[in-house]
C-alpha cells in the first residue's frame, strides 16, 4: 500500500499493463491524468477529434493484437468516442476507453460538460464502470484490460470523475482481478469436437467459412491445415479476410452480399458447413431462409450466445478457435479420409469462378476500381497493412485487393463506420511503424475524418490514403440506380474538396495520377518516401460493385452486372 | 400471447446492473411480462426473476445473452413442474356500494387474501398466489370496480435440491 493521487495510480496502472501508446484528445476533466502523463513513457497521440482517437486505438489493436487505448474528456469528448467504441465492440476488438467525468460532488447536477457516458455507452460496450474512489483505479484499469482481451474480445469504458484523479489515497496494484460472473472458458468440450469430426468425415461437399474469430484466436495456421486435410474450399467473412492467403488454391473469396459468385454458390450447395468465429450477420448470410439450405452447420465460436442466434446449427464447438480447430485436425488426421469425391467438388470452385466472373469493362476514360485495387496490391509488399473505409471502396477492396496474412487487412465490418479507415490506418502505423499502411478510401468516407491528416503529419505516422474518388456517395448511389429507378438524391458530392490541395494544406503530399501505371508509381513513391500521401484516383461515378446479392434475396441470386 | 417462461438469475448487487439487464431486453426486443428483484442471503448478490413471452429459441438466446453479461453470476430457465412461483397483488376496489363490499370481502376470503385497509369508499386487499390465480382474481374484481392495483411480478424458487 502506498499513498498517491488517482491520476498517478492511473498512469502507473497503464504502465503495468504495458501500454506504450494512448490515442486521445485532452480536456478539462482529464487534466490531472495528462499532468501525470507529462513525465511518463506513455506516448500520447493527439487526434483532432475523439472519434478519430477511438478508431486509431481500434486500428492499433487490430494490427498488433494488443489492447488499444483511447482517452477523452467528459461530455462531448466522451460522446464523440461512442461511434469508435461501438465500431470496435461489434467487431470484437479489444479496446479500452477512458473518459474524464465531472467531480463526483456534481455528478447528476447537469454540470458543465457532464454527460451520462455510462448510460450512453452501456449497449455499445462489453462492460463499463465508473470509478468512485482513487483507490479503485488500479483495479478498474486491470479489470478493463482483462475483460477487453479475454473471451470474446470487446470494448470496455472506464469513467473517471475528476476528483478521483486529484485526491490521494492508499492504493494497491492487484495481480489479478476476479469477477464471479465472468469466467470465459477457452477449452472446447472434447465430445463437441468428436461430433464435429463425425460430420466432417462424412462430408462430400464441405465448405469452411472463417470469420474474425480466427484472427482473434491466432488460428489461421490451424484453419489452413484443416482445410488442406479436408480439401475443403474456404470462404471468409469480411472480418476473416486474410486468414487464408487470397492466392491459396482452396480460397473461394468472401461470402455474402458482395461475396464472390463461387463462394456464395459453394456455401449454397455444401452438405457440411464449418463456420468458425463468424457471427453469420445478415450481410454474410443474405436471406436467412435460403442460406445453405442443404447443409449441416457446425459452428465454432468462443461466444455461446452466437450459436443458433441467426443460423440453426446441427452441432457446435464452444471455445477458442485455435484449440477447437487444432483438436478437430488432430482427430481427423488420425482417420483415413476418402477424398475421391472431393476432386469433383473442388472443380466446382473453378466452374463457379468462371460462371460468375463480372465482365471486365474497358473503353472508358476512367480508371476502373478493380484495376486500381490490383495495381495497389502490385505496388505494395505482401506484408503491407491495409484498412478500408465503408461503402463501395470497402467492397472493391474486399473483392479485388488480395490479403495474404491475418492482421494485414482491416475493415469496419459490423458497424460499417464511414471515416473509420483513415484513423484506423494511423493507429495501425503506430503499432507497426516498420510496415507500409494504406487506407483504401472513398471520397465520402475520407471527408468524415480527414482532419486526422494533422495527426499523421505532426506525430510522424505516415500513411497512404488512396481515395477512389467518384464525387458521389457511391454505395447509396448504386442502390438508388439498381433499386430506386436512378432517383439519385443526397449523394452528389460535387467537386469539393480538391484532395491534392487538402493534403498540401495539412503538410502532406497530394497526387492525382491519370493512369493505372501512374497510380502504381505514386503508391511506390509514397511508400518509399514514408511521407503521408493522399492519392486522388478519379473513377466513374456510375461504376457499380459486382458481384452483388440484392437485399432481401438469397445467396444464389448473384448479380454480376446492372 | 405465446408461452410465458420464467428465467431466474443472480447478479452482482450494485448500481447499474438492473439498467444493463433491462437495456439488454429492450435492445434485443424481448418481451418482459414481469420482473422482480431483491437481495439474497449473500448481500453482495441480488436475484432477478423475469417472465417472458418467448419461443424456445428466443428463450435460449435470452439465457445465453444474460449469461454473457459480466455482472450476471448465474442464469437458469426454470422448469414450471419443479418450481414454486408466487406473485403478490395489492388492489384497491371501489366498495361504496355495500353489495360490492360484501362481494369483495367474499372473494378476498376465497383467495386467502388479506384486507389491508378499509375506507368508507374503498378497500385495499392483498392476494398472494400463482400468477394465474392473480389474473383470475383481478378478473373477478373488474366488474366490481378496480381503482388501482400493483403487482410485484413473479418470484420463484426451484423445489428440492435444485438451486440457481
Amino acid at each position: 500500500m502506498v499513498e498517491m493521487s488517482g491520476a498517478e495510480a492511473f498512469v502507473k496502472a497503464l504502465e503495468l499493463e504495458g501500454v506504450e501508446t494512448l490515442f486521445g484528445v485532452t480536456g478539462g476533466a482529464v487534466l490531472p491524468i495528462c499532468d501525470e502523463l507529462y513525465g511518463s513513457d506513455v506516448r500520447f497521440v493527439m487526434a483532432r477529434h475523439e472519434q478519430g482517437a477511438a478508431h486509431m486505438a481500434d486500428g492499433y489493436a487490430r494490427a498488433s493484437g494488443r489492447v488499444g487505448v483511447c482517452m477523452a474528456t467528459s461530455g462531448p469528448g466522451a460522446t464523440n468516442l461512442v461511434t469508435g467504441i461501438a465500431t470496435a465492440n461489434i467487431d470484437s476488438v479489444p479496446l479500452v476507453a477512458f473518459t474524464g467525468q465531472v467531480p463526483l460532488s456534481v455528478v447528476g447536477t447537469d454540470a458543465f460538460q457532464e454527460v451520462d457516458i455510462i448510460g450512453i455507452s452501456a449497449s455499445a460496450t462489453k462492460y463499463n464502470m465508473q470509478v468512485r474512489r482513487p483507490s479503485e483505479i488500479p483495479y478498474a484499469v486491470k479489470s478493463a484490460f482483462h475483460i477487453a482481451s479475454t473471451g470474446r474480445h470487446g470494448a470496455v469504458l472506464v469513467d473517471l470523475p475528476k476528483d478521483t484523479q486529484i485526491d490521494s489515497e492508499e492504493v494497491e496494484f492487484p495481480e489479478k482481478v476476479n469477477f464471479r460472473g465472468y469466467n470465459p472458458n477457452p477449452f472446447p468440450d472434447p465430445r463437441e469436437m468428436d461430433w464435429a469430426v463425425t460430420l466432417l468425415s462424412k462430408a462430400r461437399r464441405p465448405v469452411i467459412m472463417a470469420g474474425g474469430g480466427v484472427v482473434a484466436a491466432d488460428a489461421s495456421g490451424e484453419l489452413v491445415r484443416l482445410a488442406e486435410l479436408l480439401m475443403a474450399p474456404v470462404t471468409t467473412t469480411l472480418m476473416g479476410k486474410g486468414v487464408i492467403p487470397s492466392d491459396h488454391p482452396l480460397f473461394a473469396g468472401l461470402c455474402g452480399m458482395h461475396g464472390t459468385g463461387e463462394a456464395n454458390m459453394l456455401v449454397s450447395e455444401s452438405d457440411v458447413l464449418l463456420v468458425v468465429g463468424a457471427r453469420m450477420s445478415d450481410r454474410t448470410t443474405a436471406r436467412l431462409e435460403e442460406f445453405s439450405p442443404g447443409s449441416k452447420v457446425i459452428h465454432v465460436d468462443i461466444d455461446k450466445s452466437e450459436i443458433d442466434k441467426n443460423v440453426e446449427t446441427v452441432t457446435r464447438v464452444v471455445g477458442d478457435a485455435k484449440l477447437a480447430l487444432g483438436g478437430i485436425f488432430d482427430r481427423m488426421s488420425a482417420m483415413r479420409l476418402d477424398r475421391q469425391t472431393n476432386g469433383v467438388w473442388l472443380k466446382k470452385l473453378q466452374e463457379f469462378r468462371r460462371q460468375y466472373a463480372p465482365p471486365e469493362l474497358s473503353g472508358n476514360p476512367h480508371m476502373r476500381a478493380p484495376e486500381v485495387m490490383r495495381a495497389l496490391r502490385r505496388a505494395l509488399p505482401r506484408d503491407a497493412l491495409a484498412t478500408t473505409e465503408v461503402g463501395q471502396n470497402q467492397m472493391w477492396a474486399a473483392l479485388y485487393f488480395d490479403a495474404y496474412a491475418p492482421r494485414t487487412f482491416f475493415s469496419s465490418g459490423g458497424l460499417g463506420t464511414m471515416g473509420w479507415g483513415f484513423p484506423a490506418a494511423i493507429g495501425a502505423k503506430a503499432a507497426r511503424p516498420d510496415l507500409p499502411v494504406v487506407d483504401i478510401a472513398g471520397d465520402g468516407s475520407f471527408c468524415m475524418t480527414e482532419n486526422n491528416l494533422a495527426t499523421c503529419v505532426e506525430e510522424e505516422l505516415p500513411v497512404v490514403v488512396v481515395v477512389l474518388n467518384n464525387r458521389v456517395l457511391g454505395m447509396v448511389a448504386q442502390w438508388q440506380r439498381l433499386f430506386y429507378g436512378r432517383r439519385h438524391i443526397a449523394v452528389d458530392l460535387g467537386n469539393s474538396p480538391d484532395f491534392v490541395k487538402l493534403a498540401e494544406a495539412y503538410g502532406a503530399v497530394g497526387v492525382r495520377p491519370e493512369t493505372v501505371e501512374d497510380f502504381e508509381r505514386a503508391v511506390k513513391d509514397a511508400v518509399d518516401a514514408e511521407v503521408t500521401t493522399v492519392i486522388d484516383v478519379s473513377i466513374d461515378p456510375e461504376e457499380n460493385v459486382f458481384p452483388m446479392v440484392p437485399p432481401g434475396k438469397g445467396l444464389r441470386n448473384i448479380l454480376v452486372e446492372a | 400471447m405465446g408461452q410465458l417462461s420464467t428465467v431466474a438469475f443472480l447478479v452482482e448487487n450494485k448500481p447499474g446492473v438492473l439498467y444493463n439487464v433491462s437495456n439488454l431486453f429492450r435492445r434485443r426486443g424481448y418481451n418482459i411480462e414481469s420482473i422482480s428483484v431483491g437481495p439474497v442471503e449473500n448481500p453482495e448478490l441480488a436475484r432477478m426473476t423475469v417472465t417472458v413471452d418467448a419461443d424456445s429459441r428466443e428463450l435460449n438466446q435470452i439465457v445465453e445473452q444474460l449469461a454473457k453479461m459480466v455482472d450476471v453470476v448465474s442464469v437458469k430457465r426454470l422448469d414450471p413442474m419443479r418450481t414454486t412461483m408466487r406473485e403478490m397483488l395489492l388492489i384497491k376496489v371501489n366498495t361504496a356500494d355495500p353489495m360490492a363490499r360484501e362481494e369483495t370481502l367474499g372473494h378476498v376470503n376465497a383467495y386467502h387474501g388479506l384486507i389491508l385497509h378499509i375506507d368508507p369508499d374503498n378497500i385495499i386487499a392483498e392476494i398472494t398466489g400463482e400468477p394465474g390465480a392473480i389474473d383470475e382474481f383481478i378478473g373477478l374484481m373488474r366488474p366490481i370496480g378496480i381503482e388501482e392495483l400493483s403487482r410485484t411480478g413473479v418470484t420463484a424458487l426451484e423445489k428440492g435440491r435444485l438451486k440457481l
